[in-house]
């Protein structure tokens, strides 16, 4: 039987993946430009923040992204510790610099957001603060990849830090959030359809967070086979030694 | 267990083994602290608890990578992995024995040091019970650590770059049992989570760090 | 009791070393493994020793049964000898401090700080910590470095006490240690052959 597992195989995870990028990037691509342009330009101004409001087709989706990241890193280590299929480590790695960027996309976004709404570009409000601690997790998750030769022994170390990292991170949030009651407004989305912003705001936010999303599997698909062509090479040229 | 403890804190505190040295960084940052901000001894008190904390983390960090660092070169972990005490044992202990000799006594430092930066009558308890509280978890998260970065040359940048982050929440609610003590207000809330987050890293870290440590002998 | 190792293959920092290697040792014998640097003979030790996990194959022995020393002797030059040795026995508790220090001759020595022992000296002491574990299989990789002549005699004296005990020696050495009863095991044919890259993670190697 076909099992998900499959793909776990490197060679097989390349050609599936070459077969959708191109699909998966032009969809990004459509949904990016779509959910940008309808709300950027499309959208009425709100009546209380004005243009500076339209951010928020940028803070919100990228924000989503960085904590999604770390959970698909999270996800993939725990495959990885569990089923030691090299692609899902490699996963976990491709992701990280993605997810960083999201997080200072995010922290940017919401500083020149926060500028002429709050009057100051930066503040120790809870989720502010908690997304710079992300930042800093994502730096030393990186930086302990980029720092061990050995492959499996960086997966293993990575994938345990990941593991207690999550940990840290959620005990973060809540301290964080017990330290400074913030300046910022509540989620801009929830299920709760009372809560939500207006519908207005509302569509174009949802197009461009798919956007987002797809960006960001193709962008994980592209560096995973990357980092498999360089491991690939690291091993042929292992093989040479051995012969 | 117990062998390895005797001999760490043997180590620890005969010549070469670093004892004290942390003391004097946290004196050092202490001193340093007024010479940044102006000597004016309201804001000193206000900020009192808060650099106190810090101190006490920046010392502890200081000696972490020699937790596991000396014992990796000369090959004693090769060998007290293939000893009978498991990894998990070998791990908690040496947690133990870094805050037997760095945590404590910067506990017991913190008092004499709050007076240099006037810290208020009524903050010292609260203090020193809360550095008591939060050393021990500085010490089994800062092995944690020191077990992931034990293979690497020049691990140390990296060693405070992974641990710092982790040491976040632990951090918030220590000053924050000081801080809120030194200013007369109800600090039970942040004293349980506290107290917590040192009862949980002690209950569950040593597992990672002694997976992490095997990974590293491999 | 019986150390079998059936098919063992290793991999030294994610490449394989080693393949197919076999062989059993039994209850006053001594296997010496021998081979050209980098062969392998370290990494094969640390496997059988468990310290590492095998690519492949199967080490037929408790790691509980094993005693390894490996190239460091993990001596604490701010402890005495005695204290050295004292701290292994606590931990693998045993009493054999005496014993250890009677067979490599470290009594006068016994008090002094292990950083003030030359470097001979200090191999002693670390082979010294194998009488104390008191442990059947000895492990050991290169124990004759730096050892001068009457040393090296004084290694096989131990090394044959054990034997004759019951227990089981597997070394990697180049040197003759006199031990004319250890079977000799030369690893050169064991050299492991590129895999075949049709496994499942195939694509890697």
């Amino acid at each position: 039987m076909a099992s998900i597992w499959q793909y776990a195989n490197p060679k097989k995870f390349i050609d599936t993946t070459d077969r959708f990028l191109p699909w998966l990037s032009a969809l990004a691509l459509i949904c990016l430009v779509v959910g940008l342009v309808w709300g950027f330009f499309f959208t009425p101004e709100d009546y209380r923040q004005g243009s500076t409001v339209k951010i928020i087709y940028l803070h919100v989706p990228s924000a989503l992204m960085a904590i999604n990241a770390w959970l698909m890193m999270l996800v993939a280590s725990l495959i990885w510790i569990v089923r030691r299929h090299h692609v899902s480590a490699l996963a976990a790695r491709a992701a990280a610099p993605i997810g960083a960027m999201m997080t200072v996309i995010a922290l940017v976004t919401g500083a020149i957001w926060g500028q002429p709404m709050w009057g100051t570009w930066w503040a120790w409000d809870p989720r502010l603060t908690s997304f710079l601690i992300l930042f800093l997790f994502y730096l030393g998750y990186m930086a302990l990849w980029a720092a061990i030769e050995n492959d499996d022994t960086a997966a293993d170390l990575t994938s345990v830090l990941c593991l207690v990292g999550s940990v840290f991170a959620l005990l973060s949030r809540y301290a964080v959030n017990f330290w400074n009651q913030g300046l910022h407004q509540g989620a801009s989305l929830s299920l709760d359809k009372e809560e939500n912003v207006a519908d207005v705001f509302y569509h174009p936010l949802l197009v461009s967070i798919a956007g987002f999303v797809l960006l960001f599997i193709a962008l994980v698909f592209l560096r995973t086979q990357t980092e498999i062509r360089a491991r690939r090479m690291r091993a042929l040229l292992a093989r040479e030694r051995l012969q | 267990m117990i062998a390895l403890l005797i001999r760490d804190m043997k180590l620890g505190t005969r010549a070469g083994g670093g004892f004290g040295l942390g003391l004097a960084f946290f004196l050092i940052v202490v001193v340093l602290v007024p010479f940044g901000v102006g000597p004016e001894t309201g804001r000193l008190s206000l900020i009192a608890p808060g650099i106190l904390w810090l101190g006490a983390l920046l010392a502890c960090l200081l000696s972490l990578d020699r937790i596991f660092a000396l014992d990796w070169e000369d090959g004693s972990l090769d060998l007290l992995a293939t000893s009978p005490l498991p990894m998990e044992a070998a791990v908690s202990v040496k947690a133990l024995a870094h805050w037997l000799t760095t945590g404590l006594p910067l506990v017991l430092a913190a008092p004499v040091l709050g007076v240099l930066l006037s810290l208020p009558a009524a903050g010292y308890a609260p203090l020193v019970l809360s550095l008591l509280l939060g050393t021990p978890a500085l010490s089994v998260i800062g092995t944690f650590g020191a077990a992931l970065t034990v293979g690497l040359k020049r691990g140390g940048l990296l060693l405070s770059l992974l641990v710092l982050p982790l040491y976040v929440p632990t951090l918030i609610f220590g000053a924050e049992v000081a801080r809120r003590g030194a200013e007369g207000m109800d600090n039970t809330t942040p004293m349980l989570m506290l107290a917590g987050i040192t009862c949980g890293t002690i209950a569950l870290l040593p597992f990672a760090s002694a997976a992490v440590l095997r990974v590293n002998l491999r | 009791m019986e150390l079998t190792v059936t098919d063992l293959a290793v991999a030294r920092g994610g490449v394989p070393v080693l393949e197919g290697v076999s062989f059993t040792l039994s209850g006053g014998e001594a296997l010496v493994l021998r081979g050209p640097n980098g062969i392998g003979k370290t990494t094969l030790l640390r496997t059988v020793a468990g310290l590492q996990p095998p690519l492949a194959g199967h080490v037929g022995l408790d790691r509980e049964a094993m005693a390894y020393a490996g190239h460091a002797d993990g001596i604490k030059a701010t402890l005495s000898v005695r204290e050295n040795l004292t701290f292994w026995a606590d931990v693998f508790a045993t009493d054999r401090v005496g014993e250890a220090l009677a067979a490599f001759e470290l009594e006068p020595l016994a008090d002094r700080f292990a950083g003030n022992l030359s470097a001979g000296q200090k191999r002693r002491l670390g082979l010294a910590r194998m009488v104390v574990t008191g442990r059947p299989v000895w492990v050991l990789d290169e124990p004759t470095v730096s050892l001068d002549v009457d040393a090296v005699a004084m290694f096989a004296r131990a090394v044959r006490a054990h034997l004759g005990g019951g227990g089981m020696a597997l070394l990697a050495t180049h040197i003759d240690l006199g031990l004319d009863e250890a079977r000799v095991l030369n690893l050169a044919p064991f050299r492991a052959r590129a895999p075949e890259p049709d496994d499942f993670d195939g694509a890697f190697l």
